[in-house]
């Protein structure tokens, strides 16, 4: 075990820091849910992109940086350090870049990582329809191949940064014959083809941060299927991997969440019940805890490991001590704590609200925990489905 | 930066697990619970053989010169098998203690801890009882004014108090402070016990995470097998989701007692808060096992008969051992709330060295 960064590492940090320092922008962002905050965060990682830094751990021809994934460990804390913006290019470069990487051609590769990096293009996710949630193998929407191209029809929903994307990744049933898992395939879709309607859903805080989108015989070439044809269901798997693991939630987000949480604490201290200063402590415990498996976890997978279904148990920790977290912080805020940032009243408040109803929303995307639960219980102990 | 053990550290552990495995059965445990000392002489040797007890003894003195990262991988076992021995009070707590306090002490202690011919018992202010006391030739103890002494069990007076757990046992003991037993005074003192808090408590955390693992896996055995309505128990989700959260509390326990592990070897400066997250975490996990294993074993698990209560007990027993619960939180909370500690991202790593 050796707990000592590198020479190396530390002036890789150093580097990050000091580039953060003077390019991250002085006044938060409006939200990328919003028209005017989505072009403001593509201009940010234009910038990013620009400096070098828009997706470390890739390679350089691919628009990254060539560092490993310890550096990018690095990276983030230092990102979460400085307060940078929120990534609108999510779903693209933690979810879909390393599927793609994995399982992509080398022409699509060159085709989509670059731009992918620099948000040029931005993904929206098209996991969800109507009748398939949970669920996920009862997909409906069909891509019958017609020539070099597939047909596509149906819908999805609950489309992640639909309203403001310029692409989509989801399954689509190729075989109409098929059931359940078989005969899916994964296939990346321009957002604006005709026959694609895109209607945006206000989500709990008001703001259109998931859309419905339309099929309706929209054309898509071949060459834009990922993975073999009749097996997305294993590219999906590997995709909701990195969403339910290290990649979306490094831990640096929840340790910047844990010292706000402790340092509101710590203001508030004379006001506050002796339990909830013991549920704090609990949190920053937990932030470590998750900081610490993730380090683990990348040694080993820096050893040639694998991540399997314990990826099931990054997602039920950090997504429910995120809520933890703000609940907390509501709970000290007090009476304050209803409060929109902008009310006269408001004082601290912050953005803890918001926060929290995000958070809220944790515990049901990337797979819903029960389903989580379901997976360690059937997977890593092995119970009888 | 590398955050695993090494692949001789892990070849050790299952080395061990493999011995504890054969030497260690539900019935031997038993059968030890019905004797005066509940501790056998024969097994405390064997495991002297393959270099349990003299696992932190220096190789001046016999013994195999390793250190707390090894040793939490071996207590895991020991927890894991529900062995009774004294490893925590003897190999993880004694030994380093003797090496520290150095002299006549050490040497003449320490090679025969390593052979398996002696236990060495400690206390601390941190409990009333000292474990182990009972089977003890050596015990270390401290006085009323913190200093620390050097007693033979002869000239102590030691008050067996029967516990919750037939393999835990601990003592309320008195003894004569004098010039001739002191050992240690003063900063000297203060230091050599937060140390041995700090190793009794991180052994403890060990113990439990090899304790929570069995449970999960005797109830998640049970409920694969157990039928009703037609189908495995563990089939039904209310039993899976139980289990799965036993699960995840284990696995987030196990990297805090990693760390905590590291930062006693290396004595870093956030060694007591790494240890006593360590083991608020490790122990958490345990006892919450214990709960639902019972949960998932139903009327059967609630019978003196059915082995699951031995790991049960075990779990309550670290719990109870080397600080309870609201002492190690106490100590976190303490270091967060005074800001002592550098906290958010890019602080985990700092002063590990």
């Amino acid at each position: 075990m050796d707990l000592d960064y590198s020479k190396d590492q530390q002036t890789f940090r150093a580097d990050a820091r000091e580039w953060l320092q003077q390019n991250v922008p002085a006044t938060a962002l409006e939200s990328f849910d919003t028209a005017e905050g989505a072009k403001q965060h593509r201009e940010w990682e234009a910038r990013l992109n620009a400096g070098g830094w828009a997706m470390v751990p890739w390679p350089v021809e691919y628009g990254g940086r060539g560092a490993n994934l310890l550096e990018w460990l690095i990276f983030e804390e230092e990102y979460y350090r400085a307060g940078a913006p929120k990534r609108i290019n999510q779903n693209g470069i933690f979810l879909l870049g390393p599927t793609i990487m994995e399982y992509g051609t080398p022409e699509q590769k060159a085709r989509f990582l670059p731009k992918m990096a620099s948000s040029e293009e931005v993904w929206a996710q098209g996991w969800s329809e109507p009748n398939a949630g949970s669920d996920m193998a009862n997909i409906q929407a069909t891509a019958f191949r017609d020539g070099d191209h597939f047909v596509l029809n149906g819908q999805k929903t609950w489309a992640s940064r639909g309203a403001f994307a310029d692409w989509l990744f989801g399954m689509f049933r190729t075989d109409p014959e098929s059931e359940r898992h078989r005969g899916l395939t994964f296939i990346l879709v321009p957002l604006d083809l005709p026959g694609i309607t895109v209607r945006p859903i206000e989500q709990l805080d008001g703001l259109a941060g998931f859309a419905e989108v339309f099929f309706d015989d929209v054309r898509v070439p071949v060459e834009h299927q990922l993975g073999e044809q009749g097996k997305g269901w294993s590219v999906a798997m590997a995709t909701a991997g990195f969403e339910r693991g290290l990649m979306l939630r490094s831990p640096a987000r929840f340790q910047a969440t844990a010292k706000r949480l402790v340092e509101l604490a710590r203001l508030h201290v004379d006001s506050i019940e002796p339990s909830v200063r013991d549920e704090v402590t609990r949190c920053w415990i937990a932030a470590e805890a998750y900081t610490l498996d993730t380090h683990r976890t990348v040694s080993r997978l820096l050893a040639d490991g694998k991540i399997g279904a314990e990826a099931s148990l990054n997602k039920i920790f950090w997504s429910e001590l995120d809520l933890r977290m703000h609940e907390l912080a509501l709970e000290i805020l007090g009476d304050r704590g209803e409060l929109r940032p902008e009310a006269p009243a408001a004082g601290d408040v912050g953005s803890w609200l918001d926060g929290y109803l995000f958070a809220l929303s944790g515990p049901i995307y990337a797979g819903t925990n029960e389903i989580q639960r379901n997976i360690i219980a059937e997977r890593i102990l092995g119970l009888p489905r | 930066m590398d955050f695993r053990f090494d692949e001789d550290q892990e070849l050790l552990q299952n080395t061990v697990r493999e011995f504890l495995q054969t030497e260690v059965t539900p019935g031997s445990v038993r059968t030890l619970w019905e004797t005066e000392t509940g501790r056998s002489p024969e097994l405390w040797k064997q495991l002297a053989e393959i270099g349990l007890p003299g696992l932190l003894v220096p190789e001046q003195h016999d013994g195999m010169g390793m250190g707390e990262e090894e040793m939490v991988l071996l207590i895991e076992e020991a927890g894991r098998a529900a062995l009774a021995e004294p490893v925590i009070a003897t190999a993880a707590v004694a030994v380093p203690l003797l090496a520290e306090l150095g002299g006549a002490l050490a040497n003449e202690w320490l090679p025969k801890i390593a052979a398996g011919e002696a236990v060495v018992a400690v206390g601390h202010p941190v409990s009333p009882f000292v474990e182990d006391a009972h089977v003890a030739d050596l015990l270390l103890l401290p006085d009323g004014t913190g200093a620390l002494h050097a007693v033979t069990r002869d000239a102590a007076d030691v008050t067996a108090q029967p516990s919750n757990d037939p393999s835990r046992r601990i003592a309320t003991v008195e003894f004569d402070a004098s010039e001739s037993t002191r050992a240690a005074h003063g900063d000297e003192a203060s230091r050599l016990l937060a140390a041995a808090l700090d190793r009794g408590a991180l052994a403890c955390a060990a113990g439990a995470l090899g304790v929570c693992d069995r449970l999960i896996g005797l109830a998640a055995e049970y409920a694969g097998e157990r039928k009703q309505f037609g189908k495995p128990i563990g089939s039904f989700q209310a039993v899976k989701h139980m289990l799965a959260n036993v699960k995840v509390k284990l696995e987030y326990a196990r990297p805090l007692v990693q760390r905590a592990a590291h930062s006693v070897a290396n004595d870093a400066s956030a060694r007591d808060v790494h240890v006593s997250m360590a083991k608020l975490a490790a122990c958490e996990a345990a006892t919450s096992g214990a709960k639902v294993a019972l949960q998932a074993h139903g009327a059967i698990g609630y019978t003196w008969e059915q082995d699951l209560h031995l790991w049960m007990r075990r779990a309550w027993s670290f719990d109870h051992a080397w600080g309870r619960s609201p002492f190690h939180l106490g100590r976190v909370r303490e270091a967060l709330f005074t800001g002592a500690l550098p906290i958010g991202p890019g602080t985990t790593f700092r002063g590990d060295a």
